[in-house]
């Protein structure tokens, strides 16, 4: 009888010392590194890296987003896309007042060249590296590269960056919706 | 020649041809213009680069821009005279926008100069020397693709090209610009089927003729009886829209389907149109590159209607002109057929390599968009669609915005025929709706790489800037460490001078500010500065 309980006590207790084993060396085996859902969140934003959303960049508003901590619609430029697909892949409400067409307008810095006066504040203030330039050499943007973010207009002491919008051509233009156009 | 077993592709519509307008008529000349507009893109691909100067004399078929990539035809000078201005300008587009053009002056000589070596016989040349000439021809599919024709041609790499086919079906109702072609020239489309044949290595060719060109299908019957070859068939098909869609053609010929999203080099068919087939003809036996083609100007707002021989880049107006211009019932004119062409918004647009047919309509002939009514869920669509798709459930998605949605219903396959929009009892227009949601699916598809890079970038730069401040801060534990030793045997309290003393460090990290701004940048930065403050003051003392 007494035997018996022994003998289940031990057989429960080296189980679970098994177990415990076991699953401590997969923890720290199979440990993930970061938070995996910040990455999944960083694909979604638009890396314009402006820091509009009052965090220094995209992968910071996503560490921030993963934990709960800001909201999904705090990124101005990603627009109604990226609340949607954040909304979905997080599964949280769209905040009210979003128009999940509308595409946020593409803008570009542009620096007055005759103007610059080659101080590189603007080439340490780009977070792409998207301006070119050396000390008291005139500095440009790489079209290509520049996301638009805005953080080069205010670093500039004569003030020679604007943002200008992409012109309409052909090869980016595409069809409007169809009832805006009737609308028109 | 034998009856050939056709098939039938699913959907489609039957509807008014309006051919008559054109149908019996002759293929004039239209006149030298003043001035000709060559888009530097007039195909599908990257833009050509011009290669000529503001004043420069130019003959005709000389290069005036060059192929800007693989995918990409250069532009030939359409006649002879003298490049006047390389500028945005009016563009046969739908969306009204302007597009770089080069603007030749003509000099009424037509000047040629010819720039290609023509070949007489086709088998002793390598289809690659071929496709080479046709590439330099800048020859693109003239059915209104316009994409270019060597790609085309060349046979698979995979799969051996069973059958070439050309396409005369010309299913789309007003145009006549094909059927011209055969009726009038049919031995110059059945030579170019023969070099394209050669160029693919191709095991038969086929001519798919649309039952309502019946003059068209005898005297091309005639041509390739002439031939004694049964490798090559001309068939009639029957009149059916949109059977001239290079898929639909496929089916009814042969009864293979191109498979979802694929190209129908996958089941070994290569498909070229009539007025390429002639492009490649010209180049090849003439020398001659592209820059003439075939248009018909039609509707029931021209005076009079005609099939023109047209020097590409000549403004639609001044075919309007050759026309006896427009009726008091004129309302719109469209580029190309009435199914998938557009309206054009300018008349001072060049005719480019994919415009076949002008239409001068009438308010009555083309209706303009009327407003849509609710979709009733009658179904129409889906019992017309040649692609076998659900309009019905495309159109909620794409309404809805729903794009990830649409391409669950295969999107991508639509071929924009407009048989939906045509059977719409309520008018939706649903290819609208279409072209939207692919446009919008291609950009997020743009959005999303450009933002893939510029995280990468983000990144590396702040790693760099990681490794900067790791540097600085070694630098600066090596100074304090040798300040303490130094504090270490001196007496204590100089420790602030040895700190001091220190060796500069070199390092930039972010906040770093350049140490020397010259005397002039000083200047401007104050004045900015005081400029900047005038400004704040002044909206405060408003405030």
């Amino acid at each position: 009888m007494v035997e018996n309980i022994i003998i289940a006590v031990t057989a429960l207790s080296l189980l679970a010392i098994v177990f415990g084993l076991l699953l401590g060396y997969a923890g720290e085996r199979f440990r993930v590194e970061g938070n995996p859902i910040a990455d999944q969140v960083l694909e979604v934003l638009p890396q314009t890296q402006c820091g509009q959303c009052g965090f220094s960049g995209c992968r910071q508003l996503a560490e921030a987003i993963a934990r709960d901590e800001a909201s999904i619609d705090a990124c101005p430029p990603g627009g109604a896309l990226v609340i949607t697909e954040l909304a979905e892949m997080l599964g949280r409400e769209v905040p009210h007042g979003h128009d999940t067409s509308e595409v946020p307008a593409a803008t570009l810095a542009d620096i007055a060249e005759s103007e610059c006066i080659g101080c590189t504040r603007c080439i340490q203030a780009c977070p792409v590296d998207a301006i070119l330039g050396a000390a008291k050499q005139m500095h440009v943007v790489i079209d290509a590269e520049c996301t638009g973010c805005e953080k080069c207009v205010d670093t500039c002491p004569v003030d020679c960056i604007v943002m200008r919008a992409l012109p309409a051509r052909i090869a980016t233009w595409a069809w409007p919706y169809p009832d805006a156009e009737r609308a028109a | 020649m034998g009856l050939m077993k056709l098939f039938r592709f699913p959907g489609g519509v039957h509807m008014p041809d309006h051919k008559q307008l054109t149908r019996d008529l002759p293929i004039d000349r239209a006149p030298l213009p003043g001035r000709l507009y060559h888009p530097i893109q007039q195909h599908i691909g990257e833009p050509a680069e011009p290669i000529v100067h503001i004043g420069e004399r130019v003959s005709k078929g000389q290069v005036i821009a060059r192929a800007g990539g693989f995918v990409s035809a250069p532009v030939h000078a359409a006649s002879s005279g003298t490049v006047v201005a390389i500028d945005r300008l009016p563009y046969p587009h739908p969306s009204g926008l302007q597009s770089r053009c080069i603007v030749v002056e003509t000099d009424g000589e037509d000047r040629w100069v010819p720039g290609l070596r023509p070949i007489a016989n086709e088998h002793k040349h390598d289809p690659g020397a071929l496709r080479a000439l046709i590439r330099e021809a800048g020859i693109v599919g003239l059915g209104g693709a316009g994409f270019p024709t060597f790609i085309k041609l060349h046979p698979g790499r995979e799969q051996a090209v069973e059958t070439l086919i050309v396409n005369g079906a010309e299913c789309e109702p007003y145009i006549t610009a094909d059927d011209a072609l055969m009726r009038t020239q049919p031995d110059w489309v059945v030579d170019g089927l023969k070099i394209m044949r050669h160029a693919l290595q191709a095991k038969e060719c086929i001519v798919g003729i649309e039952d309502n060109k019946q003059e068209a299908y005898e005297r091309m019957q005639a041509e390739v009886a002439k031939l004694n070859d049964p490798t090559i068939r001309v068939v009639k098909v029957p009149t059916h829209y949109p059977t001239g869609g290079e898929k639909q053609l496929i089916h009814v010929l042969t009864g293979k389907v191109v498979p979802s999203g694929g190209i129908p080099l996958q089941v070994g068919v290569i498909c070229h149109s009539v007025s390429t087939t002639v492009a490649v003809r010209r180049a090849i036996r003439l020398g001659q590159p592209l820059f003439e083609r075939i248009v018909t100007v039609t509707g029931q707002g021209i005076n009079r209607p005609r099939n023109l021989r047209v020097l590409l880049g000549t403004p639609v107006r001044d075919l309007i002109a050759f026309c006896d211009g427009l009726n008091d019932d004129f309302k719109r004119l469209i580029a190309g057929g009435p199914m998938m062409g557009y309206e054009l918004h300018d008349d001072r647009a060049p005719v480019v390599k994919a415009t076949n047919c002008l239409i001068a309509a009438t308010a009555a002939e083309l209706p303009e968009n009327r407003p849509e009514m609710p979709c009733i869920r009658c179904g129409e669509c889906a019992r017309h669609c040649p692609m076998q798709l659900l309009p019905q459930q495309l159109y909620w998605h794409s309404r809805a915005k729903a794009f990830d949605k649409v391409s669950d219903y295969r999107l991508v396959d639509c071929i924009e025929c407009g048989s939906c929009s045509y059977v719409c009892p309520s008018r939706i227009p649903l290819v609208h709706y279409f072209r939207f949601a692919k446009n919008r699916l291609q950009q997020q598809k743009i959005e999303r790489q450009h933002a893939d890079a510029a995280r990468e970038r983000a990144q590396t730069r702040e790693s760099r800037l990681a490794r900067q401040r790791a540097v600085k801060a070694e630098r600066t534990r090596k100074v304090k460490a040798a300040a303490a030793a130094k504090q270490a045997h001196d007496t204590p309290g100089s420790a602030a001078t040895a700190t001091a003393t220190a060796p500069p460090t070199h390092v930039v990290s972010s906040d770093t500010r350049p140490q020397t701004i010259d005397q002039e940048a000083r200047q401007r930065i104050a004045t900015a500065e005081r400029q900047r403050k005038a400004a704040a003051s002044g909206t405060s003392d408003q405030a």
